[in-house]
């Protein structure tokens, strides 16, 4: 396809979007396809059919609303009127309501901070387009970057407008993305790969799955302009199988985006070619550790192996490889179509743009939101997140996973970004926030985390293998009353082994949920230890120090 | 034909950039780009204490045993798995490594049952001669002691999990220098142990060539020749660079 091919695509699209005089969009996503979404859509479409409106009202399925415990979502366009919680019995009413007011009893304020104050780049389509239509992307200015890119910039260009732009990988090291394009760029080698990397292990995350089910496109033109920029013609997608629907959806576009010319040999009518493969992962955590995630993709155990040599010289079968996350690529379109300075005009000093996160634990709008870097944690909580329900105390907040930190009250008004959140102990990570009132025992917590890193362990190393163990044995005694001193001390000493000695980033980050609790909550691991006593009320022991309920695994 | 004057001139400067110079524990070393601190440290009789690393294998950088600080560099670094460089200043006998190496030995100890008294081993075990070159004598952490499985289906060899550490020294080999890929790993963390083919036993494999290479770089008791006796097992390494060798010439 060529730019005016293109463009008469785009304007032949908008006319007949234009001709409905109201367009329904129902959130497909699977957040709120679990709650019923997809009856919804079809409810939608079976009324206008009867009442013969097909031609005045469309339906759209589009990608997450991001106000997922609303669930189903429904936004109306072009007033923009958002319902939540609808059901197939309300669609009636709101079909009556079009060309009249809204229907109260429904409607949620488009005005409120979860809508108002978040900043859109990523996910700055969904919601807003079918994404399975490519139609639509087009619509919405898709693929234009790209275009830009191979028919007006040299790969160098390319890379320079990535360090412009100051973007950080969002997988969860925050590597500058355009100094690793760079080094891809300048590595040697008759081949290079591209992969990008949806294996999204992080319990509670869901950052990458909604971009991939609400706008896929946008990953399959970041990946191109990526390939173009270092020089590869091969791209892999590493998609873990628990994502169906994205799967689904990101398999629908390449077949779409190849029959368009985005995707093939000679792509636009210039020397490039590029094409993607998906590769599912089996759903190991360690898995998304990127020389782990290699070995998968070869067919070999995934285990990490020392780095140096860095995928970027040394990667796929050898040759080098660019790998970046499904957020990181995500940005990439936007930011070639409105410039690596627009994107640097977000965000602080050290973390440039936006954030997407996924909000969890106990807040009132659970969901997934998108703000500029530099918002303070308390804004996301307690505007976007509309607070604590049921008036609880505000007690932690959980970033970055297992491999991340809790952080206390008393930085609440701190700005998120990836030096801050580092500085207290956590880590930005994929974007996980879990907020924790009182009803948490941090030690509990602590233990959840080792848990979870215990049984992800690949095993190749002494210190993650048999250490992670060990810590969650002295979590387990110490929620069930049974701990000492003496174990606390190991468990600190424990903590020192397994970050240093560990080969990959999940032993050596295993310990930071412990060393963050321990840090601002050491008197709870205390309170457990000499008195007996939770806290926080959720560990239960009996004199003996037995585990009569919770905390008991 | 005299060989040489068939030669190409080689480039001068890659030629010069190909020898490296470095400090190990303050003394001044040379080797090639190719060569890893360990091979260095070894040339100039420096010891570095290591598991799962063996010359004429591949080096997987698993056990973390052979840790050395490298300064300025952000993490200890593994010496078999990483390569030197102009400049480096490498440390090998610091009191923190010297203690982060006896307490993995101390997790390893405390992972599975390495009971040395009725080990066929037992004299001749890597793992036992590294706990006493690091003066392990007492284990901090609880023991696990899973009960764990003996396979000895094999006509002539078998493998006790309870002694296994996971080096994977037999996998490579298996698959490096035999081509039968025999061996493999199974499972993750704690649970992570060696199997035969698709984890069938041992005596059922169809890939198996018998030519026990597997039972001769096995640190530890846990790949054994059925028969042997306690304290009787005395394993053979050196062929393998010699095999390694031959191997890339073919
Ligand atoms: C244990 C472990 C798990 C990881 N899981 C993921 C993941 O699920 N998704 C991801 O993008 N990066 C993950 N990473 C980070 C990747 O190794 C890699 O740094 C990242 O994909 C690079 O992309 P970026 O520069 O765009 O962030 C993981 C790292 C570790 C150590
Ligand atoms: S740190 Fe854990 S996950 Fe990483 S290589 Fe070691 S055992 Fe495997
Ligand atoms: S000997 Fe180097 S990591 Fe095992």
């Amino acid at each position: 396809m060529i730019p005016d091919e293109l463009n008469e695509m785009a304007e032949e699209h908008s006319q007949k979007q234009n001709s409905f005089a109201h367009r329904i969009h129902v959130c497909a996503a699977a957040g709120c396809r679990s709650s019923g979404g997809e009856k919804v859509a079809s409810a939608f479409e079976d009324e206008i059919k009867e009442r013969g409106q097909t031609e005045k009202i469309a339906v759209k399925r589009t990608g997450c609303m991001g106000l997922c415990a609303e669930g189903p979502m429904v936004i109306v366009y072009p007033d923009e009127t958002i319902y939540g919680k609808v059901s197939p019995a309300d669609v009636a009413e709101i079909i009556d309501s079009l060309d009249g007011s809204p229907v109260e009893r429904l409607s949620l304020d488009s005005e409120m901070p979860f809508f108002s104050e978040q900043t859109q780049v990523v996910l700055e389509n969904a919601g807003r387009t079918e994404p399975e239509s490519l139609e639509d992307y087009i619509v919405a200015e898709g693929y234009s970057g790209l275009i830009t890119a191979i028919t007006e910039m040299t790969p160098d260009e390319v890379v320079n407008e990535m360090t412009k732009s100051g973007l950080r990988g969002r997988g969860g090291g925050g590597f500058p993305t355009g100094l690793k394009w760079s080094t891809v760029a300048k590595a040697d080698g008759d081949k290079k790969y591209v992969v990008c990397n949806a294996d999204e292990g992080d319990p509670g995350a869901f950052m990458d799955r909604s971009v991939l089910e609400s706008d896929p496109h946008r990953i399959i033109e970041g990946m191109a302009i990526a390939a173009y920029a270092v020089g590869a013609d091969h791209g892999y997608v590493y998609l873990r199988a628990e994502y169906p629907l994205a799967i689904e959806r990101l398999k629908k576009a390449i077949r779409q985006a190849k029959r368009a010319g985005f995707l093939g040999t000679e792509i636009c009518d210039t020397q490039f070619d590029f094409s993607i493969e998906i590769r599912l992962g089996a759903g190991a955590f360690v898995c998304g550790e990127e020389t782990a995630l290699m070995a998968s993709i070869e067919g070999r155990r995934g285990q990490p192996r020392p780095r140096p040599p860095y995928p970027a010289n040394y990667g796929l079968w050898g040759f080098p490889t660019l790998i970046n996350n499904v957020e990181t690529l995500g940005n990439v379109p936007t930011i070639l179509r409105k410039g690596g300075e627009w994107f640097a005009s977000i965000g602080t000093d050290d973390s440039k743009g936006t954030k997407v996160f996924a909000l969890a634990g106990r807040i009132v709008n659970t969901g997934l939101v998108e703000v500029p870097m530099g918002i303070t944690l308390r804004e996301i909580i307690f505007d976007i997140g509309g607070g604590i329900p049921g008036g609880g105390n505000f007690k932690a907040l959980q970033t970055g996973g297992p491999s991340g930190g809790c952080i206390p009250a008393q930085y609440l008004d701190m700005p998120v970004d990836y030096g801050s959140l580092a500085k207290v102990g956590s880590i930005m990570g994929s974007g996980g926030m879990i907020v924790m009132d009182d009803s948490s025992c941090m030690v509990d917590v602590a233990k959840y985390f080792m848990d979870f890193c215990r049984t992800e362990s690949c095993g190749k190393c002494i210190p993650c293998r048999a250490g992670t163990p060990q810590m969650h044995k002295i979590l387990t005694k110490i929620t069930n009353g049974e701990a000492t001193h003496r174990d606390l001390d190991i468990l600190k000493d424990l903590c020192d082994l397994v970050e240093n000695t560990s080969l990959c980033g999940l032993g050596q980050t295993s310990a930071n949920p412990v060393k963050s609790t321990l840090k601002y909550f050491e008197e709870e691991y205390i309170a457990h230890i000499e008195q007996g006593e939770c806290p926080a009320g959720v560990c239960k022991f009996k004199r003996t120090g037995e585990v009569i309920n919770g905390c008991s695994s | 034909m005299v060989a040489h004057l068939n030669r190409k001139r080689r480039d001068p400067v890659r030629t010069r950039r190909k020898v490296k110079t470095l400090k190990i524990n303050g003394l001044d070393v040379s080797g090639t780009d190719e060569q890893t601190i360990l091979e260095v440290a070894r040339e100039n009789d420096i010891s570095i204490p290591t598991l799962c690393t063996l010359e004429g294998l591949s080096n997987i950088g698993a056990c973390r045993i052979c840790l050395v600080e490298v300064e300025g560099a952000r993490r200890l670094l593994p010496a078999c798995a990483t390569l030197i460089d102009e400049g480096m200043v490498v440390k090998t006998k610091t009191p923190r490594v010297v203690e982060y190496r006896r307490k993995l030995v101390e997790l390893l100890f405390a992972e599975k049952n390495h009971y040395c008294a009725v080990c066929v081993s037992n004299g001749h075990c890597e793992l036992q001669q590294l706990a006493e070159d690091l003066g392990v004598d007492h284990i901090r952490y609880p023991y696990v002691y899973p009960e764990l499985n003996v396979d000895a289906t094999h006509a002539e060899l078998g493998v006790d999990h309870n002694r296994c550490v996971l080096c994977q020294r037999c996998v490579r080999v298996c698959d490096e220098l035999e081509g039968a890929h025999t061996w493999d790993m199974m499972d993750r963390g704690e649970n992570t142990r060696v199997v035969t083919d698709m984890h069938q036993n041992w005596g059922e494999s169809k890939t198996c060539t018998e030519c026990g290479k597997c039972v001769q770089v096995c640190p530890t008791g846990a790949l054994f020749k059925k028969g042997s006796a306690v304290g009787e097992l005395e394993k053979e390494t050196e062929f393998l660079p010699y095999l390694k060798v031959m191997r890339e010439e073919q």
